[in-house]
């Protein structure tokens, strides 16, 4: 490591001359970084141009065959429905631990931090139990008299488990924002003369959407490289690029069409990420600014 | 605010809904773990221990929760000190390349897991690094290493570097200050990325499926395997298990916390 070859000087960073030392601290972590995380995602963008032979036929092949567009769009679909339903659930909720006194908000995020104790693997093993045909909500249903409805291996099931999974990466930068908006603009607004929907829609909910856009680009980018959850919830006509990626390489050793469809997941998400970062730092300087 | 009482009792019920979404399913392992048959069907049939004596003494299940045990508290003490000395790093640095150095080291939490996981599945097959507890642990040690980065940096942005100045001063060198006065006052950033580290890897699923061998599985591996091939109630016991440890642990640590600060004021 080559933090150990800092010469051991007393305090003299500020000095001259000694420029390399930060460098040097973020070293290691950075060699690591490009051998395990670097270098295997340039093998992959190799492959995909060179397996079978050099080209960009894994690429004509990914657009060209109407399965994998299907799935693509399959897969911006759900996400975009995973977002949806955690946008609608997530606000009142993040108002509601604005406006409750310190207890009942200590309750509110235990709520929201509770998913995290137990392992991923093990929420979904849940939601296999809960949305089975002989599942808790089925069997709920049944006893109230209703027929069973099917939500394992559906879509439906693979957007409810995923936006639970998902909810919490919404409800705290949400959180964050509201926290800071001044109560008092509402007041203002209503004794200028508003109806509380009208100094709602017209004061509240213009200042909370820098959380609104900063949770619902998280939670869109991660629900689109999500595996686990629709490889356990879903089925054969919920399958997500994730799943089709890992078909292709572990199961068809095409390493090439599997890496080309990794590096459209990956440029596709990194695309996102570019688009989104200027709109949601001047939305917060304008946040900040009123 | 003025809310009207129906606005108000909506609110609370839809609330309500959403925090049962949120907790009920961590929930509902624990009955199942219990369950009498070999079934994950609702509701769970009669009482009995069996799941809970299979995790102990079945090979596949214990050698895999101790493989996990292992790789986490390697990866958390390597995820912290790399984490660490890069969070000193970008500290100590001009805000330009510190900040595309930042966007660099948290890359990992936002490239998409199965993309990360064949890309390192292509370099392991080539380095004869499947199935080994050292893949495993440079695996999980980058995928946690943002953690801890954001915990210590979030500490390092409040610490006074005054407070060094004055170290050196009064004469302690580098390392003297480092040590009594630097490293009390960031200790909590540093044990939060400690924990982080530890649970990321102990929970890590993506790429330990593909990095996987038969005769290395991690507990994650396990259960997903497990999940997929039978309805086996032992998940539902590991589950439940987890759930408690993680409970007791963090619920110590708060009362640990609250104590010490209540010691202080």
């Amino acid at each position: 490591m080559s933090a150990s070859e800092l010469p051991p000087q007393p305090a003299a960073d500020a000095r001259p001359g000694r420029a390399w030392r930060p460098f040097a601290l973020t070293a290691p972590a950075l060699i690591l970084l490009v051998a395990v995380i670097g270098y295997p995602l340039f093998t992959i963008v190799v492959r995909s141009l060179s397996e079978p032979e050099w080209g960009v036929q894994n690429y004509v092949w990914f657009f060209g065959a109407p399965i994998n567009l299907t799935v693509l769009q399959r897969t911006f679909t759900i996400s975009a429905w995973v977002t949806i339903v955690c946008v609608i659930c997530a606000y009142p909720y993040a108002y509601l631990m604005t406006a409750v006194g310190p207890r009942v908000r200590l309750v509110l995020v235990l709520c929201v931090l509770i998913p995290f104790w137990v392992s991923g693997v093990v929420r979904t093993l849940s939601w296999v139990i809960l949305l089975q045909d002989s599942g808790v909500i089925n069997s709920l249903l049944r006893s109230a008299g209703f027929d069973g409805i099917r939500l394992i291996r559906t879509q439906t099931g693979v957007v409810i488990g995923m936006a639970q999974v998902l909810l919490p990466f919404m409800i705290l930068p949400l959180y964050s924002v509201m926290k800071g908006i001044d109560l008092r603009l509402m007041r203002a607004a209503q004794s200028l003369g508003a109806r509380p929907s009208r100094a709602f829609f017209t004061v509240y909910l213009p200042l909370s959407l820098p959380g609104v856009y900063a949770g619902a680009i998280i939670v869109f980018i991660l629900a689109l490289g999500f595996y686990i959850t629709p490889a356990l919830l879903g089925g054969p006509r919920s399958t997500m690029l994730s799943t089709l990626v890992q078909t292709q390489v572990l199961s068809l050793l095409q390493w090439g069409r599997g890496g080309a469809m990794g590096v459209v997941l990956l440029v596709t998400t990194f695309v996102l990420l570019a688009l989104a970062a200027p709109v949601m730092r001047s939305r917060y300087r304008e946040a900040g600014r009123r | 605010m003025e809310i009207k009482p129906l606005t108000r009792v909506i609110l609370g019920l839809v609330c309500l809904l959403v925090a049962i979404w949120l907790v009920a399913p961590t929930l509902v392992v624990v009955p199942m773990s219990f369950n009498e048959n070999k079934s994950l069907a609702f509701p769970p049939q009669g009482f009995s221990w069996q799941w809970y004596q299979n995790f102990f003494t079945n090979p596949d299940w214990s050698s895999s929760f101790l493989n996990s045990l292992k790789v986490a508290s390697v990866v958390a003490v390597l995820a912290t000190a790399l984490g660490t000395l890069a969070a000193f790093g970008l500290d100590r640095m001009k805000a330009g390349p510190a900040n595309l150095l930042r966007m660099l080291m948290l890359t990992p939490m936002v490239v998409p897991g199965v993309v990360l996981a064949i890309g390192i599945y292509a370099v392991y097959l080539d380095t004869h690094l499947v199935g080994t507890l050292l893949g495993f642990v440079l695996a999980h040690t980058i995928l946690a290493l943002p953690f801890v980065l954001i915990a210590v940096s979030a500490s390092l942005e409040v610490f006074d570097r005054r407070l060094e100045t004055a170290a050196a001063s009064l004469g302690a060198g580098a390392l003297t200050a480092f040590r009594t006065v630097t490293l009390p006052l960031i200790l909590p950033g540093i044990l939060s990325g400690l924990l982080f580290a530890f649970a990321t890897s102990f929970d890590e699923i993506v790429v330990s499926l593909f990095i996987t061998n038969p005769y290395l599985k991690t507990l994650p591996v396990q259960i997903f395997s497990s999940i997929t091939r039978d309805a086996d109630p032992t998940v539902a016991a590991v589950g439940t298990i987890l759930l408690f440890a993680t409970t007791l642990l963090i619920g110590g640590g708060m009362l640990l916390l609250g104590r010490e600060r209540k010691g202080r004021q």
